[in-house]
């Protein structure tokens, strides 16, 4: 046995935020049979206790970077920042997701494990330095957003959601997994790093048949990103699962996905470039169009937003074509900008559904900003960034891509993204009309107050939309100092 | 910190205050903001047209490290006036709202004062990107004004306005971006000094494309005909306040744009497209005045006849004269007065008779003759009579595109005579006559406030007819260095087509 086979303690140290999430999880797990009804209550705060240690911990690990478990993770900027931005997107949604859970008699310990257990896979993705970790990590944290997805289980659009989210989801996951088996038979390794020294050896193997692999693999993230033409899915999914849960699934996988689909194409992948480039190209507008024109016609604002984070994961995806140091930066930044709104976005449309979702409808928030000024003011920050309107993230997250595709000299594919962003604004704009520009209607639920933690949320997000809009650097310097090379 | 940055940030003070404060003191504390915004910026006018022809209150502090954004502005002799404007306009703004708006009276105020943050960023930000964010930043608080205090179909107005913006805004962007590609800054003095000196050369095509960017961006917020239909709907459907605003000075950030930017950053481009572009101008000019002619809804007419005047303003920067560029800036303020008073005074009309349809109206001099006396004043200054402002910038914007080309100032001074058709005819059918019974029922004559709010207007109409002295020196002065600049590097390629070959080559 080699003196190594175990790993040292510092390595260790570096997935102690995995180890957190996990611990956590399993105890709620075991205390959801002890408890009674009464006793549950403390999930909601055992759960943000449990991610703000791993959140520290998560920071901590990023000031000592360096591999782990030989090689198979490695914990460099790129990974700390996503890793933290997942912790930060479950603390959003599970603020967000205490007084819904309520509401609806479902307040169980499964769902905080399981959004744990989630983040946990989406950590593992972002910190995977092979090909096998990032299929165990989009594993962990697809099955916990299956069963998320359908939590409400007396509720039949939940069953749908979660039915379709799995057969296609898993049906993507083959395909994921059977392009790493191309590529392991191609190159003889796994690991992201000795894939590139394959494909850019002299003797790199047919590119056909890599390209094949490529696309396999690319076919398994495109389905979780919701990027065209994969995209079927999501405004299906989005709608029928629980409000906070949407929120979650629309951010955290999301970022875990971009995160690890910009590692493996612009590390392992990078000999190809110039082969993948086009395609992401086009893909990337198809994303975009589909997204976008899709959205104008919606009524219910869940759908709706569903085919928004679709025209967004197209923005994102435009980072991912310029394939620059720049451009994963802005992906990094981008992807920070748009959890926050869309976390925010989703928290007041949480609260404004009320018991069972009942007002979900766009026409639902007619007069909000009569009935509830504050957080109409706060969805109207989250959708004026959402549009892209400077002084809010959103908008730095625009410029910060589009500036890195122009940078790469992708002209047609920023003129076609920035007159897609005047598009979206049609459809946001609606719910701005509705909110401030229609009489509100008579409902006795209509001016029940928010509950604190959601409150917390809504606000939080705001601010940080606004600071992200009005001091970008903070966070772009992290993203510039992490981004991949 | 600047006299400048005071003048713009308190608004944004304002816009705060008003949100916190409660709904019972909206109407004072607007007033009393806006008024004292105002006293402020007076302060402005003494050191910039002292040096009007260099940038004063100068502020230059890094906001974003990477990419370098800065926080640059500064005042000249071009922007100044637009500045002052924007700060008079407001309080005057405020008080024309004071009875006409009644519901959610807070938000009005609050998103009011915002505009004016947005519009004055605009009219002093000397970094492109500054200049972006304040011209989106603009965009919101009058998307609002007109899509709830609007009248029955302010929601597609409002959305069409936001929409037009939008979309042209976003080539801007493209365009602000790749130029700080090609220049690594997005400050636009070190940006011209890089392009005047030849440190960076632009391939005709990239200019081409550059321009074509911004003059579509600034082409729409002019509103520069065929790009000009969200304009009617948007000034028909705005409350009073919110059409003082977007005729008087957002209109204005579209020119502004024009002078400040397409000119000295492409001369040579602006020299090509200028047939093209006057061409444009012209048909917005007799277009706008005829269509203007046939309306039967009062603000509607107002609002057509804005394109028409608008398209003075282009026809002046583009013959590339110093009067034809005087007169084309001195022409924005005068429509800035001379529309703003009449949408004032249609807005009092309004609030008497509940109609803009002009056939409801007749016999008004009977009833009211100091608003028949207001009115015919703003008349004849929109018409362009010696003595009163309009005629100033019209007779500069004609002389000087008959310097450029005959043939333009004859159709140009064709609208100058349907303006007279169409604003008397109006007048005509409104004021005189014999009063119907819901007329003479009805409309009453000016009150204080409402003096108060038109007196000031009135005023500047004869100042800025009789003594425009007070205001042309600086706007000359900075308008010579523009176009010493664009008709100076557009002769040097001519005279040395070689170099240019060789810039187009790289």
């Amino acid at each position: 046995m080699p003196a190594n086979a175990f790993p040292l303690g510092a390595e260790y140290f570096r997935v102690l935020p995995e180890i957190v999430l996990t611990l956590v999880g399993v105890l709620i797990m075991f205390l959801e049979a002890v408890f009674d009804e009464d006793q549950k209550k403390i999930f909601g705060p055992l759960t943000i206790v449990g991610l703000a240690a791993a959140l520290g911990a998560a920071i901590a690990a990023g000031g000592d970077p360096g591999p782990a478990f030989h090689g198979m993770m490695v914990v460099d900027g790129f990974a700390t920042f996503f890793r933290v931005l997942v912790i930060v997107v479950g603390l959003f949604a599970v603020f967000s997701s205490i007084e819904y859970l309520q509401r609806e008699k479902m307040n169980g310990g499964e769902y905080y494990a399981l959004i744990l257990f989630s983040i946990v896979g989406q950590s593992v993705m972002v910190t995977a330095n092979e090909l096998i970790m990032v299929f165990i990590g989009l594993e962990i944290s697809s099955i916990a957003s299956y069963v998320l997805a359908g939590y409400l289980r007396d509720d039949p659009r939940n069953n749908e959601s979660a039915l379709k989210y799995f057969l296609l989801g898993s049906f993507a996951t083959a395909f994921l997994l059977y392009g790493v088996a191309w590529i392991y038979g191609l190159t003889g390794s796994t690991n992201l790093s000795l894939i590139r020294q394959a494909l850019s050896s002299g003797s790199a193997p047919e590119l056909a048949l890599t390209g094949t692999a490529a696309v396999l693999i690319f076919v398994g993230f495109g389905f979780k990103l919701s990027a065209a033409p994969f995209q079927i899915w999501a405004p299906d999914v989005y709608q029928g699962a629980p409000a906070p849960v949407s929120a979650f699934l629309s951010v955290g996988p999301k970022a875990a996905s971009f995160a690890i689909l910009a590692r493996v194409f612009m590390t392992a992948f990078a000999p190809l470039a110039s082969r993948w480039q086009p395609v992401i190209w086009v893909v990337a507008l198809a994303t975009m169009i589909v997204g976008n024109f899709a959205a104008l016609k919606q009524t219910n604002i869940k759908r709706m937003l569903a085919y928004s984070s679709i025209a967004h994961a197209g923005y994102v995806l435009v980072a991912v074509a310029a394939n620059s140091e720049i451009g994963s930066a802005a992906l990094m930044f981008y992807m920070a900008a748009y959890a926050l709104t869309n976390l925010g976005a989703f928290a007041v449309v949480t609260h404004v559904a009320r018991k069972g979702e009942k007002y979900v409808l766009i026409e639902d928030m007619a007069g909000l900003s009569q009935r509830q000024p504050a957080m109409a003011a706060m969805l109207t920050i989250f959708l004026l960034s959402l549009i892209g309107v400077p002084l809010t993230g959103g908008f730095f997250g625009k410029f910060y891509i589009f500036k890195a595709a122009l940078d790469s000299h992708l002209i047609w594919l920023t003129v076609l993204g920035l007159l897609n962003s005047a598009v979206a604004a049609f459809y946001y704009l609606r719910i701005l009309v509705v909110m401030y520009m229609k009489e509100p209607v008579e409902s006795a639920e209509a001016n029940v107050s928010a509950g604190a933690a959601l409150q917390f949320a809504v606000y939080a997000a705001a601010i940080g939309t606004l600071i992200l809009g009005i001091f970008p650097g903070w966070v772009l310097d992290f993203a510039t100092r992490g981004a991949l090379k | 910190m600047t006299l400048l940055d005071a003048v713009l940030f308190l608004p944004l003070l304002g816009f705060i205050a008003l949100l916190i404060a409660p709904a019972s003191v909206s109407r004072m504390a607007a007033l009393a903001i806006s008024l004292g915004i105002f006293v402020v910026s007076l302060g402005l006018i003494g050191t910039v047209t002292d040096a009007p022809g260099v940038y004063s209150f100068v502020s230059n502090s890094q906001w974003i490290d990477v990419p370098s954004i800065k926080y640059h502005v500064g005042l000249d002799g071009l922007s100044l006036w637009l500045v002052i404007l924007t700060t008079l306009l407001t309080p005057i703004a405020v008080l024309v709202s004071w009875k006409y708006i009644d519901q959610r009276v807070k938000l009005f105020y609050a998103f009011l004062i915002l505009l004016e943050f947005g519009v004055i960023g605009v009219f002093v930000s000397l970094d492109l990107f500054l200049f972006y964010v304040f011209w989106e930043v603009s965009l919101v608080p009058m998307y609002f004004l007109i899509g709830i205090w609007g009248h029955e179909r302010r929601i597609y107005a409002a959305v069409k306005f936001f929409l037009y913006t939008m979309a042209g805004s976003v080539l801007m962007l493209a365009a602000i971006i790749y130029l700080y590609s090609q220049t690594g800054t997005f400050d636009y003095v070190a940006i011209l000094q890089k392009l005047t000196t030849g440190q960076v050369a632009l391939t005709a095509q990239a200019q081409m494309l550059l321009f074509l960017a911004f003059f579509l961006s600034f082409a729409i917020k002019v509103p520069l005909f065929p790009l000009h239909t969200w304009l009617p709907d948007a000034h028909v459907e705005a409350p009073t306040a919110g059409s003082i605003m977007l005729a008087s000075v957002m209109l204005k950030m579209g020119t502004y744009g024009l002078v400040r930017f397409c000119l000295p950053l492409f001369p040579e481009t602006a020299h090509k497209a200028a047939p093209c572009v006057v061409a444009l101008a012209v048909i917005g000019i007799v277009y706008g005045a005829l269509v203007a002619l046939v309306q039967p809804n009062m603000k509607k007419l107002v609002a057509y006849s804005s394109v028409s005047h608008l398209g003075f303003v282009v026809l002046g920067i583009f013959s590339f004269t110093q009067q034809g560029l005087d007169g084309a800036v001195y022409q924005m303020l005068n429509h800035g007065v001379s529309t703003g008073a009449l949408f004032m005074l249609v807005g009092y009309l309004y609030e008497r008779q509940h109609s803009l349809e002009i056939s409801a109206y007749g016999g008004v001099a009977t009833p009211a003759p100091n608003l028949a006396v207001v009115f015919l004043i703003t008349t004849l200054a929109s018409i362009g009579l010696p003595v009163l402002n309009g005629f100033v910038g019209e007779y500069l914007v004609l002389q000087g595109a008959s310097q450029a080309n005959f043939t333009w100032a004859v159709f140009a001074a064709l609208g100058v005579i349907l303006s007279a058709c169409y604003m008397l005819w109006l007048y005509q059918r409104t004021f005189y006559g014999r009063a119907s019974h819901s007329v003479s029922h009805h409309i009453t004559d000016l009150n204080s406030r409402e003096w108060a709010a038109a007196l000031p207007l009135v005023l500047l109409m004869f100042w800025m007819g009789i003594y425009s002295q007070s205001f042309m020196p600086a706007i000359s002065t900075q308008n010579a260095l523009i176009l010493q600049r664009v008709n100076g590097s557009a002769a040097a390629a001519l005279q040395a087509p070689v170099v240019k070959e060789v810039a187009n080559a790289r």
